[in-house]
């Protein structure tokens, strides 16, 4: 289990007196506190790390929000911020004197302008729920992480979200323009705005990532783009993981940069045709979803590029989606790829680390050797274009041995990808789940340079404290 | 998932049944974005994760049910949108059932609500005292303003009276074998129902025209009842269980008789709860002939298609918004068919938006939850607004009741086949 910080005795004696102070600030039905009803949010989308909150709370408006970080600051109380609860990272992991601050009812779209091609929505719109907002106006917002239909902006700026589409479209920070900000102080500010790059320091890119430890994002504004003429996906299915990595390499090799470019082993593969009967390859080792856009001419003429690419691997089969039906099928099939490996495991740590795409074949093969040396199952599924691996580390959650084995294969596969020149994230952020690996990637130095950013936001270290950077060497916290 | 649960407690059947459910739960919260609850509340807690953690907690624990748990199941539609979502295949259906009843045998009730459920319970399933007690509400209907308070009871007896029918039909019993007309292609039991018969008795006698027109004898065997569903979802285990067992007993009696082609539920809700028969008696003697009765249970639309529904006159220039009750799109899989047939029938169809989002009806919810179900209610209406259809087609009397109070007329699709291959203009849109 991992460690957190010791609760502040202060805190904890003065229960009752912050519960009383958080009930005059927010209505009723805002405010949790009974311990029964605390459970459920004493953990997200890393169900394997649990911790019971408070108190939870769940504004309706930025000012809501204010309030509440305003009242922790002085009362000295850690908040947690909470979006969709579908961090895979344990982002959103409470600690026993924290209050949750929770944005799921803050899921408005507040203006939409194509003729800028920008939308202003509440950080609690789930990411699919903006493309829906203007997708009959022809636009999409380009971000798709896995669990777009559920995440919510607010957290998907926090953790700068990929996603399959990011090949092509680039991650959150590339599409977005401004957001609204609440400091710990409960102050509120506006960063960037409805264009790209605003004037003095990038404080954009500053907050985008930054997990929930500088501040809070209220409001959110984006870039929407018009969407492509038509798309289409391609399955090819190979013999082999390691020759699938080839196929991948000489995609990316030749030039072409397709839309989505993603990777699926057997495992995988079964277990997401049982969900979303898609008609994926069951007789392959590996496969791959290729998906290229443009006008009928041009989706032809890249297909046909890549068929050819991929022949030179001996394919087992290639197939083209016929329908918008049948590519649609294929990526519900990816992108409920985590949770459909629930089918065949009962429980799964999901890791996150980007190799270069040259390492692929190399680093596969070691996952399936190390593999078999813990023992453990695992299923691959990624972003191959972009390097961003997902193995997904298939354990027994009421066996603690198996629990152990997991963690520790899991750092062994993030170590590998600091090794051949990758990092330990590729979209998931650090939260609580890779802190102790960070000082495999950075220098103490280093590290202590990140902190007093975090410092200079937030010198109590009130927010979000306990991820991103190793308990051991942090100043504040061990002093506590 | 985790979960805790002690061997002994792995002894007892259904526990070990819940426990191989929570484990399937990986907690990715996937499900959370389409509940209509979650997406109304904003609260994890009234999210289907949030429920099954509860539940979890619940069950684990081995304790008595609280108000607590009682509330945010109690909020739960059932409407199984979370199991189409679900990528891993949890069964949350057959969770929250088991749910149910642990609150219901576990926690007392304030006494109006419980009176209230006793009341439904008692009423509900029997479409004698059902009709009596519509009667009874119709004449209650316009003094439903006089109820006073803000009261969660006064709340619920309002939107019991303003469910109530302006008009109740007069009774047309189905009961007995009707012949097929002409060659004998086959032989089906219907599900005559029970509050569907008192509210539009039409629906029935559709279903029928339509199969016996088609060449299919449809026996509907007096010891056949209510399906169980509304006690069922009420955690109400005995009733339930005693409305089940009688239907399964009368079917397989007409199955060893003349043989059935199938068992046709044109209430998709009650079409969920058979299907499931086999799973609710696999413990019980009946357990074969339960499992025998659920492989042949299909909705009237799956019947139609099978059997090979052809119209036989030009649909007149109206466009069908398709409403997919939660219990056939999300309770049995089925999603494409009915707009086929409708489509095959000669009509435009279209598909209101947020599709998957329940209108709110959901058994007696729309009367126990009135809050939570007008806000549902709103938001579909709104979506179907938006499509300019003349007509409402759907699966299931509870959303056409729903729907049909304060939205453009609503009718059952089978209603709608029926017309098309040669039966009488639905009376619905007599005005169209
Ligand atoms: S989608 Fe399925 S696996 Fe994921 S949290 Fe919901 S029930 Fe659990
Ligand atoms: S059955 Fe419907 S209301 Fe209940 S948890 Fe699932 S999606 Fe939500």
């Amino acid at each position: 289990m991992i460690r957190l910080p010791a609760p502040k005795p202060e805190v904890m004696a003065r229960r009752p007196q912050i519960l009383a102070g958080l009930a005059a600030l927010v209505p009723a039905d805002a405010l949790i506190t009974e311990e029964l009803r605390l459970r459920p949010y004493e953990t997200d989308g890393l169900a394997a790390y649990r911790q019971m909150p408070l108190a939870v709370v769940l504004p309706r408006t930025t000012e809501e929000v204010a309030a509440v970080l305003r009242f922790c600051h002085q009362q000295g109380v850690r908040v947690i911020p909470r979006g969709a609860g579908t961090s895979l990272s344990g982002g959103a992991l409470p600690l026993a004197d924290a209050v949750v601050v929770g944005l799921m009812r803050m899921n408005h779209i507040l203006d939409i302008n194509f003729e800028d091609r920008y939308a202003v929505v509440e950080a609690g719109v789930t990411n699919i729920g903006i493309t829906q907002a203007v997708a009959g106006d022809g636009f999409f917002y380009a971000p798709d992480p896995s669990s777009q239909l559920a995440c919510m902006i607010g957290g998907n700026v926090m953790m700068n979200s990929g996603g399959a589409h990011c090949l092509k479209y680039g991650v959150t920070a590339n599409n977005l323009l401004g957001v609204k900000f609440v400091t710990i102080e409960g102050e509120i500010f506006e960063v960037g705005g409805t264009h790209l790059d605003g004037a003095g320091y990038d404080w954009l890119g500053l907050i985008t990532g930054s997990e929930g430890q500088l501040g809070m994002v209220t409001e959110v504004t984006v870039r929407i783009l018009r969407g492509p003429e038509g798309a289409r996906a391609m399955l090819a299915a190979f013999s082999s993981i390691p020759i699938a990595g080839q196929a991948v390499d000489a995609i990316i090799g030749s030039g072409i940069i397709p839309v989505a470019l993603e990777f699926m082993d057997r495992p995988c593969i079964h277990a997401c045709e049982a969900f979303a009967h898609a008609g994926y390859p069951l007789d392959a080792e590996a496969m791959l979803i290729i998906e290229v856009e443009g006008s009928v001419a041009e989706q032809d003429a890249l297909l046909a590029r890549i068929r050819d690419i991929c022949a030179q691997f001996s394919p087992i089969s290639m197939k083209v989606a016929e329908s918008a039906e049948q590519s649609l099928a294929i990526w519900k099939g990816r992108k409920g790829a985590f949770g459909a490996v629930g089918r065949i495991s009962p429980d799964y740590l999901c890791m996150d680390g980007t190799i270069p795409t040259g390492e692929l074949p190399f680093v596969l093969g070691r996952i399936t050797q190390m593999s078999e040396q813990y023992g453990l199952g695992v299923a691959n599924v990624f972003h191959a274009g972009d390097g961003n691996l997902h193995p997904l580390i298939m354990f027994d959650a009421n066996d603690p041995a198996s629990f152990a084995k997991a963690e520790a294969f899991g750092a062994d596969i993030l170590k590998l990808c600091v090794e051949v020149g990758g990092c330990l994230t590729g979209e998931h952020g650090v939260g609580v789940e890779k802190r102790d690996l960070m000082t495999v990637q950075f220098t103490a130095d280093e590290l202590d340079l990140q902190r007093a950013i975090k410092s200079a936001f937030d010198p109590a270290w009130l927010l979000n404290p306990a991820k991103v950077f190793p308990l051991e060497g942090n100043k504040v916290l061990d002093a506590a | 998932m985790q979960t805790n649960f002690t061997p002994e407690q792995l002894q007892d059947p259904e526990l070990k049944v819940a426990n191989g459910i929570l484990r399937t739960c990986v907690h990715c919260g996937f499900c959370t974005a389409t509940c209509p609850t979650f997406v109304e509340l904003g609260d994890e807690l009234d999210s289907p994760r949030g429920r099954i953690y509860l539940i979890k907690d619940m069950l684990e624990s081995g304790r008595p049910a609280s108000e607590l748990e009682a509330r945010h199941i109690d909020r739960c539609l059932s409407c199984l949108s979370c199991m189409t979502t679900c990528p891993s295949g949890v069964n949350y259906m057959h969770l929250v059932d088991h749910a149910r009843r642990h609150v219901e045998e576990t926690y007392t009730r304030p006494l109006p609500e419980r009176a209230l459920r006793s009341v439904l319970a008692m009423l509900l399933p029997h479409p004698g005292r059902f009709r009596w007690a519509m009667r009874l509400a119709k004449l209650g209907k316009p003094l439903r303003g006089l109820i006073p308070g803000q009261g969660t009871t006064a709340k619920r007896l309002r939107a019991m009276l303003e469910l109530a029918p302006e008009h109740i039909p007069a009774p047309q019993p189905v009961t007995g074998t009707h012949p097929a007309e002409g060659a004998r292609r086959g032989r089906v039991a219907m599900l005559a129902g029970c509050a569907q018969q008192v509210l539009d008795p039409e629906i029935n006698a559709a279903t029928i025209r339509l199969l016996t027109r088609m060449g299919y004898e449809v026996v509907v065997p007096p010891a056949a009842g209510c399906c169980g569903a509304l006690t069922h979802h009420m955690g109400r285990h005995d009733p339930a269980m005693a409305t089940a067992r009688a239907n399964i007993l009368a079917w397989d009696a007409e199955i060893a008789a003349g043989g059935l082609d199938g068992i046709i539920v044109n209430a998709s809700g009650c079409g969920t709860t058979v299907k499931d028969y086999g799973f609710m008696f696999r413990n019980e003697p009946e357990a074969e002939a339960a499992a025998r009765v659920s492989a042949l249970a299909m909705d009237i639309t799956e019947a139609l298609a099978r059997f090979d529904y052809t119209p036989s006159r030009t649909a007149p220039p109206f466009t069908v918004a398709y409403h997919s009750a939660c219990s056939l799109q999300h309770g049995q899989k089925i999603t494409a068919l009915p707009k086929q047939l409708l489509a095959k029938a000669g009509f435009v169809v279209k598909e209101p938006a947020e599709g998957h989002l329940c209108c709110g009806s959901a058994g007696t919810y729309n009367m126990m939850q009135p809050e939570i179900s007008a806000k549902l209610k709103a938001r579909k209406l709104a979506n179907i607004r938006r499509t300019g259809a003349a007509v409402v087609a759907a699966g299931n009397i509870g959303c056409l009741t729903q729907i049909g109070a304060g939205g453009p007329p609503t009718v059952h699709t089978v209603q709608l086949l029926d017309w098309m291959a040669g039966g009488p203009k639905p009376k619905a849109i007599e005005g169209l």
